[in-house]
């Protein structure tokens, strides 16, 4: 990997001094989306920025890169952690599920399916995260109630389904997951 | 008009149609029943997938700032930390020798001015020679890194001259200097309107009951989850392409092609899937022009993507508006006259400003029946970040206010709010005083669906102490009437493709923010051809592959880019048609297209595939390539200022909303909302309940916590942009919601189809309102109606005082003299009256409260 240091003039009270940026040296070996991963990148990047900068996964999205909204959600281990509050670093021998990894091969997700089905995802932009967390509530619950499902996406912000969708896609998710031939109800396709 | 003849052959107001079947249909790959039966709808009204849907749940779209070129550089923005200051001095110097950093920009490489309106060309890409709110754009770095960009800011020295800042409206009215611009109806007043409809005193003299409230409407802002994001790319042959996370790639075309000097067919402006917008990114932005620039500037592709803190700078949002409304009702709620006045709150720049102050009194005419309206707007320029057009654009401001107004005329009254609407409603195929042409009208069905639903006249002031049911109603636009720009070409315009395998292509300027305008192009399309939507190829918002579409705002993309597919797919399936008949020889008239077949209705075994009759046509006539487009129906209004209003088709929605209120903490919970929206006809019934469903829990935000808040003692610091301290609801705050569609088919919409992206929002903020009154006996006559406000009002009410939280004055306001229209009952032809000279009542009117 190319080293490169640069020298960055900054201001200090009037005064301009001289500050090193970081170098672009750092690598982490760990399991991601089932497969291992060897990735090298400047150690002050976030997991966020890792996903998507250096290895091109831009499926988990941001929107505030400083743990708010919970758009940057992926599986560390297993539980949902904000990757842009999670150092590269720190997951050097981990498991990092992203939403690029949730499919199993061709075939949709039982959640994905539903969140399509449903009409879960508008924009799409908070999708990935939504998807992600249901996925990790799902595999320690299997019959989450609607308050259950409410409270383990909690940290996630959507501006466009007012999260109804959601809980509705979980729960028929929820229902498939566990062998039941469930359909939507009308009401949430069609109305009253 | 031939796109209206279209629609009205489709379907009519008196239907012929079927009820949309509602079997559940969610896998793509289902067939339909192959029998079709006349005029039975077999794609619109289903609620199918939309067209993007596994692309969204697999993290494949790409949105902005997913996108990245080979050698692309990093763009940030030096912003000003002053509200209102002169620039006297910018150094580069040192930010240009940092190592990596490729161009520094500052206003002077923008001298041309844009802006949306081509009323307030007021913005430069980089401020020129003054800054107006804190964030507002100074400087841009291009560097080989974004923290190379970021180092680089901190190096460009800029001199400011603070001038005296302007902090609210009644700041730009008590000081008309120093201007925020050089230009607007009068010192920091950006507008002034005033419009009158009629005597509205004659209206308050025939009344049996006259009654003035004031109202107050903080502002919010969109807050969607993906930050703004450009992407820009220049080619040595002259031309630029920006990927922009925008609503409006035509308007963005334009500024562009405006700022940069550049023929406009030289710019290519393509939106990504906006990962949220609700109006925050309807405007050309500074960000978008300036990497536009520094890729012509460097020859590389250079990005920026915002920080959410400057994505709270960008703002748009809902105007702060202080309202008063003076009504006069006859004993049994009938409306007599009312007269309304708004003070806008706009922020550093115009931006819709001028439309907004319009919206603000347009639509209060259009629900129930108003004999005589006089409205009175103002727009203030203050020195912070700019507001625009949020979902309801303008109208949700005055809805709160009449509803609540309503609901107090009706306790006045001794009436059911409900009867007391129910009883007065604006009739269908009608005008109002304004001149406002209502088609179809849906809003008592919706007031009797959500009354039935919420168990209406058990609740209502019956329930126990700290728990209420409030009613609200609302009406909205399927589109504005007339283009920003004007002129007599389309709104919107879709190409057609079908090609001999079968495959159609849908090609049209639309910008799909999540609502599923994608989708819509290609249901209409399926309908009409007979194919499956999922088989149907949509290109959209790319300005060199699309025509335009004028964008994503004011709900009128179902209604006009869907009248636009439907004329194209009918104008293939002519093409189509003889050729199709001559090779099975039927006659064309029993001929059906479905199933992917095009086949003999009174023998369908006679029949051959899509394809093939594609390929009969193309051998007959070579390729089959349609258009179509849409332009709305030519308003009754002809009065300065009626160019805001007036739409095609108005959508209608009325809301009860049960609160739960603790006296103790002052905190407002709302377990359910009962929803009713006259959505014309749903194209696809899921997304029309999605939309439902988000724009109740947006008008919740509004209701209890969202505001764009500001410092107290300095009101142009933003109280901490941040999505921590911006309160917006969570999974824990959303209430349950129970959604009624109501589906009266409107002769302008594509299958009677009327908008739903926006109306939903309306009737919840005075909803609520009046369910605070209902549960605690007190009124907070603004929004959000927070525990701060429900404490003090219990506070007031406890001292003997009459419980009311909300504004006491409205000030003084130089109106201009007004512009008189006789409504259509009394003779008027939608014109102004000639005033004579002698009618001068003075510029000043005199004080209401």
């Amino acid at each position: 990997m190319e080293v490169e240091r640069k020298l960055a003039l900054r201001h200090s009270e009037g005064k301009v001094s001289l500050r090193a940026m970081p170098e672009s040296h750092a690598q982490i070996a760990f399991e991601l989306n089932g497969e291992p991963c060897t990735v090298g990148f400047a150690p002050h990047k976030t997991l966020l920025e890792v996903l998507r900068e250096d290895l091109g996964l831009t499926g988990t999205k941001h929107g505030c890169e400083l743990g708010e909204c919970g758009t940057c959600t992926v599986l560390l281990d297993g539980q949902p952690v904000l990757s842009c509050l999670v150092l590269g670093l720190a997951c050097d021998g981990r498991r990092v599920t992203t939403i690029e990894g949730m499919a199993r091969g061709a075939e949709l997700h039982p959640l994905q399916t539903a969140f399509a089905d449903l009409g879960a995802a508008q924009c799409g932009y908070c999708t990935p995260a939504f998807l992600l967390a249901a996925q990790a509530l799902l595999e320690q619950n299997k019959s989450p109630s609607r308050n259950e499902i409410k409270a383990a996406l909690a940290g996630n912000l959507c501006r466009c389904t007012g999260y109804i969708k959601i809980y509705e896609a979980v729960e028929l998710a929820a229902a498939r997951m566990r062998g039941e031939d469930a359909t939507a109800p009308r009401e949430s396709l069609y109305g009253r | 008009m031939a796109d209206k003849a279209v629609g009205e052959a489709a379907v009519g107001r008196s239907g012929g149609q079927a009820v949309p079947d509602p079997d559940v249909r969610t896998e793509p790959t289902a067939q339909p029943p192959d029998r079709p039966t006349a005029g039975a709808l077999r794609v619109v009204g289903k609620a199918l997938r939309k067209v993007d849907a596994v692309a969204k749940v697999t993290g494949a779209t790409k949105f902005a700032d997913d996108l990245a070129l080979p050698r692309m550089l990093y763009c940030k923005l030096l912003r000003s930390p002053h509200p209102h200051a002169r620039i006297v001095r910018i150094e580069t110097g040192k930010a240009e020798q940092l190592d990596g950093v490729k161009a520094v920009l500052t206003g002077k490489d923008f001298p041309i001015p844009f802006g949306i309106l081509p009323v307030s060309q007021d913005e430069h890409a980089l401020c020129m020679d003054k800054v107006r709110f804190i964030g507002d754009p100074v400087a841009a770095v291009a560097a080989t890194s974004e923290e190379t960009a970021t180092a680089a800011l901190d190096l460009i020295d800029v001199e400011y001259e603070l001038l005296r800042e302007i902090g609210s409206p009644a700041d730009a009215l008590a000081h008309p200097e120093p201007r925020i611009h050089d230009y607007g109806d009068t010192g920091n007043l950006h507008k002034l309107i005033n419009l009158e409809f009629g005597d509205v005193e004659e209206g308050f003299a025939a009344a049996d009951v006259v009654r003035e409230d004031l109202f107050f409407f903080e502002g919010n802002t969109h807050l969607p989850m993906e930050q703004h994001a450009a992407l820009a790319d220049w080619s040595a042959d002259g031309k630029v392409t920006l990927w922009s996370s925008t609503q409006t790639p035509h308007y963005v075309h334009r500024a562009l092609a405006k700022v940069l000097e550049l023929p406009a067919a030289r710019i290519r402006v393509i939106a990504t899937p906006n990962g949220g917008g609700f109006g925050g990114k309807s405007d050309p932005f500074s960000h978008e022009i300036v990497v536009a620039k520094i890729a012509m500037l460097t020859g590389r592709p250079v990005k920026i993507t915002l920080t959410r803190e400057e994505v709270f700078y960008c703002h748009r949002g809902r105007h702060p508006t202080l309202m008063w409304v003076k009504t006069g009702v006859t004993k049994d709620g009938a409306i007599t006259g009312m007269h309304f006045r708004s003070l806008l709150d706009g922020g550093g720049y115009g931006s819709y400003g001028v439309a907004s102050t319009y919206y603000t009194g347009a639509l209060q005419t259009v629900t129930y029946q108003v004999p005589r309206y006089k409205f009175q707007g103002a727009r203030a320029f203050t020195n912070k970040p700019p507001c625009g057009p949020k979902r309801g654009h303008g109208t949700p401001q005055p809805r709160f206010a009449l509803e609540v107004h309503l609901d107090k005329l009706a306790e006045q009254l001794g009436l059911d709010p409900a009867e007391m609407r129910l009883a007065h409603l604006q009739p269908p195929d009608s005008l109002t005083a304004n001149y406002l042409r209502v088609g179809s009208m849906g809003l008592g069905e919706c007031i009797r669906k959500v009354t039935n639903g919420a168990g209406w006249k058990d609740k209502f002031r019956k329930l126990p102490p700290g728990q209420g049911v409030g009613l609200a109603c609302s009406s909205y636009l399927s589109g504005a009437g007339l283009p920003i720009y004007w002129n007599h070409m389309p709104h919107s315009g879709v190409q057609l493709k079908c090609d001999r395998s079968g495959g159609v292509t849908v090609f049209c300027g639309s910008t799909d923010i999540g609502q599923g305008s994608d989708s819509i192009l290609a249901y209409i399309t399926a309908e009409v051809l007979g194919v499956d939507p999922f088989d149907i190829r949509v290109v959209t918002a790319d300005t060199d592959l699309t025509p335009v579409d004028l964008g994503s705002y004011s709900s009128r993309v179902t209604l006009m880019s869907g009248n636009a597919a439907l004329q194209a797919a009918e104008r293939a399936r002519e093409i189509i048609l003889p050729h199709a008949a001559k090779q099975l020889d039927v006659p064309a008239h029993r001929l059906a297209f479905a199933d992917g077949r095009v086949f003999d209705v009174e023998d369908p075994e006679r029949g051959m595939g899509f394809a093939e009759a594609v390929q009969a046509a193309e051998s007959a006539v070579g390729t089959v390539g349609t258009v179509g487009s849409y332009t709305p129906p030519k308003s009754a209004a002809r009065y300065r200022g009626a160019g805001v209003g007036p739409s095609p088709a108005y959508s209608y929605s009325a809301c009860v909303a049960e609160v739960d209120v603790d006296a103790a903490t002052g905190i407002v919970r709302v377990p359910k909302i009962w929803v009713a929206h006259d959505v014309g006809r749903c194209i696809n019934a899921a997304t029309v309940i999605g939309q439902v469903e988000g724009s109740i829990y947006m008008g919740l935000g509004e209701a209890l916590m969202e505001e764009m808040a500001y410092r107290e003692n300095r009101h142009v610091v933003h109280k901490i942009p941040s999505l921590l301290e911006y309160k917006s609801p969570t999974t824990l705050e959303m209430c349950d919601v129970v959604t009624y569609i109501v589906e009266d088919p409107d002769p302008n919409g594509p299958y009677g189809a009327k908008e739903v992206g926006q109306g939903p929002l309306l009737p919840v903020m005075p909803a609520v309102a009046n369910a605070v009154y209902d549960a605690i006996g007190v009124r907070v006559d603004e929004v959000p109606i927070t525990p701060e406000k429900v404490l003090k009002a219990l506070k007031k009410r406890g001292k003997g005082d009459e419980g009311r939280v909300g504004p006491t004055a409205f000030p003084d306001i130089p109106w201009p003299e007004p512009t008189r229209v006789l409504p259509p009952w009394e003779g008027g032809d939608g014109k102004a009256v000639d005033q004579a000279p002698t009618l001068a009542g003075g510029v000043r009117e005199e004080r209401q409260h």
